[in-house]
């Protein structure tokens, strides 16, 4: 059966308190998932106080804040601070989302965070995303043509370039995926939205000539059609996409074809 | 740190066995009988309403008219086609285990083919007045 409690070695404990920071002007109450594999200890909460008035306004430049400032074993992804790379998702005041784009000021209380959920964790804040990246690898997203290279480019009219807005612009940071109860349950053979965005990126591409057989590849009672329009995936996704629409079109490209 | 008993890259584990080459059928089945449902679960309702509270032999005569025995027979078989498509969807989300779910997907479509043709063999006795 899906696995809907935490395993006892699973369950959170109150962690540490970490000393409030000396004459700081303005604060802001920081509680975060801790987790190591090397301690044999369960994971726990830890909070921390962050002096805001000495870093900036996102959730991110609080947490390298304390990791600079407070504890340096605190352990996170993160790299271009601006939205692009997909580096810092993490569950954030109970969503998934980006730390870098995700403003203090935008969550009430202290700010909690913890890595994303459903999937296995490597330390703190770092899920495992090995299977996500396969996943992503399984829809094959690149160029595939049979027809011989023509001497220069491949040619897109305008239109359908636009066609490509809404699809292509996918960081892959997987708080659609984990957001998604169809993923958490059947990440094993469920694609997940954030592949699936990227299938429908290539099946909608005028320049591809493989359509029919990622049609094929994606057809399949648990790769597909485990979505079951939960639209959590529309909701989480930090670049404002809209996988849930994304994969009703493969589905609807699917009957299209038959019907 | 246990030896594992499978090494398989991540991306074989994803590929595994391919894709099913199905779902597609059921998928469209599910959205057709839902749409049959609608018109057919309101005219089902109104004629239980109106066969609330009459005898045996008065109900055999209204189910006895062939529109509305007719209607009876398409709602039984949309609803029990809906019905196993759905409960397959709730045990492939949740039941993870192979035999578990194999055994629970037979079950499934033991049980709709019995309730569904109990409710025929009901409906078409009592139209025909056997």
């Amino acid at each position: 059966m899906a696995q809907f409690a935490l395993p006892k070695n699973s369950k959170i404990t109150e962690g540490k308190t970490w000393p409030r920071p000396t004459s700081a002007k303005a604060e802001r109450e920081y509680r975060i998932y801790r987790w190591n594999p090397d301690d044999g200890r369960n994971p726990r909460i830890d909070t921390y106080t962050v002096d805001t008035g000495d870093c900036g306004p996102m959730v991110l430049d609080g947490l390298i804040w304390i990791k600079n400032n407070i504890d340096a074993t605190l352990t996170f992804r993160r790299s271009c601070r601006e939205g692009v790379c997909g580096s810092c998702s993490m569950n954030i005041d109970g969503v998934n989302t980006l730390a870098c784009t995700k403003a203090m000021s935008d969550i009430k209380g202290p700010i909690r965070i913890y890595p994303l959920p459903h999937m296995p964790v490597v330390k703190d804040l770092v899920p495992d995303l090995t299977n996500f990246y396969a996943q992503h690898a399984s829809v094959e997203p690149w160029l595939q043509t049979v027809s011989p290279t023509p001497r220069k480019e491949w040619k897109q009219s305008h239109e359908d370039r636009q066609r490509l807005d809404g699809l292509y612009e996918c960081i892959l940071c997987a708080c659609c995926s984990t957001a998604c109860p169809s993923y958490w349950w059947n990440s094993d053979r469920f694609l997940g939205p954030a592949a699936l965005l990227q299938a429908r990126r290539w099946i909608v591409d005028s320049r591809d000539e493989a359509t029919g057989e990622r049609l094929d590849n994606l057809e399949d009672p648990f790769r597909l059609y485990r979505c079951h329009t939960i639209m959590n995936c529309t909701k989480a996704c930090p670049k404002h996409l809209n996988p849930a629409k994304a994969i009703a079109e493969i589905k609807r490209a699917l009957v299209e074809r038959q019907v | 740190m246990n030896t594992p008993h499978h090494i398989r890259t991540p991306l074989a584990q994803v590929r595994g066995y391919g894709a099913a080459k199905s779902g597609t059928g059921d998928f469209w089945v599910q959205r057709v009988t839902a749409v049959a449902s609608i018109p057919l679960t309101i005219a089902a309702v109104v004629i239980m309403i109106i066969l609330l509270g009459r005898n045996q032999p008065a109900a055999a005569q209204i189910l006895g008219s062939a529109p509305v025995a007719i209607i009876m027979l398409l709602f039984v078989a949309t609803i029990t086609i809906h019905m196993r498509v759905g409960m397959q969807v709730i045990i492939e989300d949740y039941v993870h285990d192979e035999l578990a779910r194999l055994a629970l997907i037979i079950a499934n479509n033991f049980f709709v083919v019995i309730v569904g043709l109990t409710a025929v063999y009901g409906l078409l006795k009592l139209s025909f007045g056997l």
